[in-house]
């Protein structure tokens, strides 16, 4: 390489010809679509609270349930997949980008079976966001455990 | 030792490419290409059961397409020399073992197109070989999911990614002492040169033209000044899949060099997608620069719209594995020279053997 161009020349240009990112543009696709996410959330919300007279944990509960179901639903539709490549991180972040990362590889490694396939395969996006999710989660637990019971 | 020149290029001088086939796949067909592929694949299937399994039958079907078009039976095909982008290159190795065909698998990532042409030239005109098959696929469906994501997953890409070409090319290689060579078949592989790993310390798996531009720039330099030629003695200067990116980087890299290829480079990858949205910065794939070759560029070559052709299929040497382990992603190219043969007579056979 160095025949040609310096390394770190070469990384300096390779960053100047890049094509750009419209980082104004996705960050407001994000925000719409993240957003209308989240008014569905709400909407689902207040329709279990009051329509179907849920408790609050109950109705919170179904709101996750059906996000979920819905992310899933369009994952397996074709649906999720577009969605994400024009809202970017507005729909990977919520509940159903979640769902989507573990029903893309379902229907991916289901070629290879269901033991070797779906079920080892099924957690490759998800699993990380499970370990140090619950690994987290445990550490707060420690510590709450710990200092929380003093005041 | 006259047949190398240089460290490493080779002159060669009775190699023809007798016929040629590609297909493609569905996207492919709205592409620039779209008009030239033998057959195209109405879905991503191919009624098979994986990516994978229909990878392999439009690589089978497309040898046999080549096979029907020469007229040649499969007897006369002395050996496939063929690879692809899957682990253990399973679409050319299953392929070959389905048509019953000797094999020599090779792997030069979305390169081996031309790694391919390189050994089989040598072979024919080393006289180890009559006729050869050398050809190359890819799937968007199988490589996307070794390389990157599951396909149903909702991420973007940088506009510097590129999408893999469904698409397949196989060409027949003969030797012209030992082959009736007729009207139709002047198309000769005159030279070639074997492209060194250059690593320019990419490590982003969505910036392959960035890892690749340099490697091409390196053996498109080193084929010129060991075969002591000019751009210009090129109508065209062919990369397989920088894209628009890369090709931007290639030009300045050879400028650098001493060379100014603006006016004949021109990249399959930046081409085969152009004016479809959303495909980046272009296709990629050893389907890419294989099936656009079959297709478009050596139909108007017997066309005589261009007479002299570097074909450099160029590789990103990527394995996700040592990616992650911290490595960084070495791109590698061949060039192979082809050219047109002038008309001759019916008695003569014997060709000029031009430009040298």
């Amino acid at each position: 390489m160095n025949e040609i161009m310096d390394k770190q020349e070469y990384a300096k240009l390779v960053r100047e010809r890049m094509p750009k990112s419209k980082t104004g543009m996705e960050c407001l696709r994000a925000f719409l679509v993240g957003g209308l996410i989240c008014v569905l959330g709400e909407l689902l919300h207040i329709f279990y609270l009051e329509q179907w007279q849920m408790s609050e944990d109950n109705a919170a509960a179904m709101v996750s349930i059906t996000l979920i179901f819905m992310g899933a639903l369009l994952t397996g539709l074709g649906v999720y997949d577009l969605i994400g490549k024009f809202a970017g991180a507005g729909s990977i972040v919520p509940i159903s980008g979640y769902a989507n990362s573990v029903t893309a590889p379902a229907l991916e490694f289901k070629r290879e079976g269901f033991i070797l396939g779906v079920g080892a395969k099924l957690f490759t996006i998800a699993g990380p966001v499970l370990v140090y999710g619950i690994t987290s989660s445990i550490l707060v637990g420690v510590l709450y455990c710990i200092f929380g019971g003093i005041s | 030792m006259t047949k190398k020149i240089g460290r490493q290029s080779l002159r060669f001088e009775n190699v023809f490419i007798k016929s040629w086939a590609s297909a493609a796949g569905p996207t492919e067909k709205k592409g620039t290409f779209g008009s030239y592929y033998d057959f195209t694949i109405h879905d991503a299937l191919f009624g098979e059961n994986s990516f994978e399994a229909a990878e392999k039958r439009m690589f089978t079907e497309c040898v046999k397409t080549l096979l029907k078009k020469a007229s040649l039976s499969i007897n006369k095909v002395d050996c496939l020399i063929g690879g692809d982008l899957l682990n253990q290159i399973v679409t050319s190795a299953y392929g070959a073992r389905d048509l019953d065909l000797p094999f020599l698998g090779i792997y030069g990532a979305c390169s081996t197109m031309a790694e391919a042409m390189l050994l089989s030239s040598m072979q024919i005109d080393g006289g180890f070989a009559e006729n050869i098959l050398c050809g190359t696929s890819s799937h968007f469906g199988s490589a996307e999911r070794q390389f990157r994501f599951p396909l149903e997953l909702g991420t973007p890409k940088p506009p510097t990614a590129q999408n893999t070409v469904t698409g397949t090319g196989v060409l027949l290689l003969s030797d012209r002492r030992l082959t009736q060579i007729k009207e139709e078949t002047r198309i000769r592989i005159t030279s070639g040169t074997i492209g060194k790993p250059v690593d320019p310390g990419i490590k982003d798996a969505n910036n392959m033209g960035a890892a690749m531009a340099p490697a091409a720039a390196s053996t498109i330099a080193a084929h010129l000044r060991e075969l002591q030629k000019k751009p210009e003695d090129y109508d065209i200067i062919l990369t397989g899949d920088l894209g628009t990116h890369g090709s931007d980087l290639l030009h300045i890299l050879m400028e650098k060099l001493g060379f100014d290829i603006r006016k004949q480079h021109k990249d399959c990858g930046a081409m085969v997608f152009a004016g479809l949205p959303s495909h980046y910065s272009g296709g990629s794939g050893c389907g890419c620069c294989a099936s656009s070759l079959a297709s478009y560029f050596l139909s108007e070559m017997q066309k005589e719209k261009f007479r002299r052709i570097l074909f450099v299929a160029t590789g990103a040497l990527l394995s996700p594995t040592v990616v992650q382990q911290g490595e960084t992603i070495p791109g590698i190219a061949h060039a192979v020279s082809i050219e047109l043969a002038e008309k001759h007579s019916e008695n003569d056979i014997s060709f000029q053997i031009e430009s040298f």
